[in-house]
């Protein structure tokens, strides 16, 4: 363990991902993420990586996406603005396989909207925000010390599954500065590399048996073709319905295959829990606080915490359904994750919204208010 | 097949035999371009293992896909903005990048202008013809007033871009033109282009006689070679003309500009220096 | 224990910078501290807060609700954010920038900018002479913890007189205890006695 220091979300942000091997990062600056972009800056050329601020979010985008088919670990940052700015890029990762991590610190929205104001808008923009169909890896961690863990994870993932990876944070921890102890060692996905030579029949973008393929860094004497267009193993454009189908099917099931091991949640005083509140980022800090508060009345309340909020936790919140008499979704928005929990709960308890979308972050008084208006009368 | 045929289609080895005929229509010029390149490649004798070509959407865009080596077709003007990352995570690689007018001066215009701005090493090809042509022929920013196009049926009014001035006052450090009529003439401007340690930045003119000839009583693909034969005038030439002559459809081809500068890759050595991180 | 103060001013009177030396200071001593802000998009002008949370046990709400102690630089500053101020808390105000103190009975005046004029140089250095007094008012991170993330967060060149500046703070602090009375400000743990 290194020494405790003071550090801010976004500088674990940009120091896990160094951890986790980054050595490329392209940003444009933009409230409330730029400190990720300057942390980069400043540590990328001391380690003999590469910092580039482009023109705007859609070429720093093109930028990480090929520096990353040239072999490089890759990173860039932005707010929600940016962000619907890099769909389009982040749809060609998507499509093309290509392993990346964009880091999306929320504001509030739509449009400029309150720049330097906590929001956690932009859930749904992570997961639908592309034209197409495909899946995405969405993390969303709650503290600066598990900012840097969710980092180091992201990059593991964008390498493993080779796809985009969201790093969902929210201003309130991007912004927050807290006592955090890193590692001094963490665990680092290698980039997956060929394992048949061209003579011996490489196609790129062949499966392997987690449906992933392994596809040739740039430079490495393969010669591929990489396209945004839909392909088939070769790499080459297909026009074949078939090839079609099997193109898209395999951009869902690499993701689904993987199963539960990539859906993180954490339940906090839960075991004997009869109604529960559903948060994520900053505000499960104050939900954390709220569902305290509320054990200390006797109140039989527990947290179910997000970590992984795309691909989302449906049997965790099913099981919940089941468990719990209610659950109270708290969500700095006017309502997004609140309509999965009602999915993933599919009636088996009621699902009651805690929203709020005035510039401010929750005030724990504010989430007891709605868990004891869910309870009813009920105090145990 | 003789030695002498060998050596003339020693080219051959640059494209990728399966993945050919090209979609491209009969009379278009982009094929012709698309040889320039890989004839450059050859006579600078860059390596097929260590350059790649990066290209955008469009007709010109589809090039990539026919060459043998490392190959990415990006999304709609995005091309230099791909090319730039590849450059910068592994300098050794010769990155070109094949783009159209559209392509390149209207969507992604922006990162054009930038890339020349940086001066990153990257050689960029523009497959001028005046049109989309995937599309169907509606007008780009490099349509001729009074040219006419679907989206344009009355003749265009939108002032055209000279893509070569754009360029150099962008920042770039090899800017050159010539056409599909000039097929030496434009190998060997590419071939200067990979000479350049900076943004090399051609302008190939290429007809296109189905979306713009068509339209522009120019039905013929040697109509519209012959225009270019008798339009294009070298530099030293055309500076000499009469501003009468020079607004006559004329443009130059040629050597446009070149100027010595730090490419990025070399300014960004300095910053790892600085940072203390210089051979990490 | 757990004590939360609010540093509040204008944009540019680097109010921001000392809170973030305050949780650093916590945080060498072996606490838990958070340090969070709100601002406007102004980077000169408007107004300014910072907070922060010290506590020997883990934060998780990491906003200050009620809190133990507010700073004020500026009068706007006073006005909207001494609203929510423990009862017991304390109120340290800017004397010549706040001119019409808010009602409050455990307000403490300290010529913070006269003082960063007068006695170190420039205005600038007002941030760190009321870093300064909150040391020696709360007592609750040692000095030493200070001085060492001032010298780690400001320019080099700067590092002397910002030094200086921490000592007036501490000083003109101490001396108006001496003359209010009062002892180290030692503010009640607790969530409750908001007023």
């Amino acid at each position: 363990m290194t020494k405790a220091r003071l550090m801010q979300g976004n500088e674990a942000c940009a120091e896990g991902a160094l951890a986790a091997g980054v050595n490329f990062f392209a940003g444009y600056p933009i409230t409330p993420s730029t400190e990720i972009a300057e942390t980069m800056a400043r540590l990328l050329p001391k380690r003999g990586g590469t910092f580039v601020q482009m023109e705007d979010e859609i070429a720093s985008m093109g930028a990480i996406l090929g520096a990353s088919l040239a072999g490089a670990k890759v990173m860039d940052a932005t707010s929600g603005p940016g962000f619907s700015l890099k769909q389009e890029l982040i749809g060609y990762a998507a499509c093309a396989e290509i392993p990346c991590v964009v880091a999306l610190v929320q504001r509030v929205g739509p449009s400029t909207g309150q720049p330097t104001a906590p929001s956690q808008g932009d859930v749904m923009q992570t997961r639908w925000g592309t034209h197409g169909d495909h899946s995405i890896l969405v993390l969303s961690p709650w503290s600066v010390r598990e900012t840097f863990d969710a980092s180091v994870l992201a990059v593991n993932y964008a390498e493993r599954f080779r796809m985009p990876v969201i790093l969902l944070l929210d201003e309130i921890v991007g912004h927050l500065r807290e006592r955090v102890v890193l590692p001094e060692h963490v665990e680092t996905y290698p980039r997956r590399k060929p394992k048949k030579t061209r003579a011996e029949g490489y196609q790129p973008f062949a499966p392997d048996d987690d449906l992933v393929p392994n596809v040739a860094d740039f430079g490495t004497g393969y010669h591929i073709h990489v396209t945004g267009l839909i392909h088939d193993e070769t790499g080459f454009p297909s026009g074949s319905p078939a090839v079609t189908a099997e193109a898209i099917r395999r951009m869902q099931e690499k993701i689904a295959r993987a199963g539960e091991g990539i859906v993180h949640t954490e339940a906090s005083f839960m075991e004997d829990a009869k109604w529960a509140v559903v948060a994520f980022g900053g505000t499960a800090r104050t939900a954390y606080e709220a569902v305290r508060t509320m054990r200390a009345r006797g109140g039989k309340v527990g947290l179910l915490r997000l970590m992984t909020i795309w691909p989302f936790a449906d049997a965790v919140i099913a099981r919940l359904a089941k468990q719990v008499r209610g659950i109270l979704v708290a969500e700095l928005s006017y309502g997004q994750i609140v309509h999965e929990v009602r999915r993933a709960a599919a009636g088996a308890c009621p699902v009651a919204l805690c929203a709020k979308y005035n510039m401010k972050a929750f005030e724990p008084a504010e989430i007891v208010a709605g868990i004891e208006k869910l309870m009813g009368g009920d105090v145990k | 097949m003789s030695a002498e045929q060998t050596a003339e289609r020693s080219f051959e080895r640059y494209f990728r035999a399966n993945r050919l005929p090209h979609l491209w229509c009969p009379g278009c010029g982009n094929g012709i371009a698309m040889k320039a390149i890989v004839q450059a490649i050859e006579k600078k004798g860059l390596s097929q293992d260590d350059t790649v070509i990066v290209s955008g959407i469009g007709c010109s865009s589809r090039a990539s896909g026919y060459m043998d080596f490392d190959t990415l077709h990006t999304a709609h003007g995005r091309a230099i903005p791909f090319a730039t990352g590849i450059k910068l995570a592994n300098p050794k690689l010769n990155v070109v990048v094949i783009t159209g007018d559209g392509d390149c001066t209207a969507i992604g215009g922006n990162h054009f202008i930038h890339g020349c701005r940086r001066n990153i090493d990257l050689t960029v090809v523009l497959f001028n013809n005046n049109i989309y042509g995937m599309t169907g022929g509606q007008a780009s920013p490099t349509t001729p007033l009074g040219a006419k196009a679907t989206t344009a049926p009355y003749g265009s009014v939108d002032r055209p871009f000279d893509a070569c001035r754009l360029a150099e006052a962008s920042g770039a450090t090899y800017v050159a033109r010539s056409t599909a009529f000039h097929v030496r003439h434009l190998s060997d401007m590419i071939a200067g282009g990979f000479d350049n340690k900076g943004f090399s930045f051609i302008e190939a003119m290429v007809q296109c006689p189905t979306a713009y000839g068509r339209k522009n009583k120019m039905a013929s693909p040697a109509a519209m070679m012959e225009w270019m034969r008798d339009h294009a005038v070298m530099k030293a030439a055309f500076d000499k003309l009469p501003d009468t002559e020079k607004s006559a459809g004329r443009f130059p081809i040629g050597l446009l500009y070149q100027s010595e500068d730090v490419d990025y890759d070399t300014a960004y050595e300095v910053v790892k220096e600085r940072a203390g991180g210089a051979g990490k | 224990m757990k004590q939360q103060l609010r540093l509040s001013g204008s944009g540019g009177q680097g109010v921001i910078t000392a809170a973030i030396i305050f949780a650093e200071a916590a945080v060498a001593d072996g606490l838990e501290a958070v340090q969070s802000q709100s601002y406007g998009p102004e980077a000169r002008g408007g107004a300014s807060k910072s907070e922060v949370i010290v506590s020997d046990e883990p934060i998780y709400h990491p906003h200050v609700e009620h809190p133990n102690l507010v700073l004020a630089m500026t009068q706007k500053a006073a006005d909207k954010y001494f609203i929510d101020l423990r009862e017991d808390g304390l109120l340290v105000l800017d004397e010549q920038l706040v001119p019409k103190p808010p009602k409050f009975a455990r307000a403490f005046r300290i010529p913070i900018t006269k003082l960063a004029v007068e006695e170190v140089g420039k205005p600038l250095f007002a941030n760190i002479v009321a870093l300064g007094a909150l040391v020696r008012l709360t007592q609750l991170v040692p000095l030493e913890a200070v001085r060492t993330s001032v010298a780690n967060r400001v320019p080099p060149h700067t590092v002397e007189p910002n030094m200086k500046a921490l000592r007036v703070g501490w000083d003109a602090a101490g001396k108006g205890m001496e003359k209010q009375g009062m002892g180290a400000f030692t503010p009640k743990a607790g969530a409750g006695g908001a007023r």
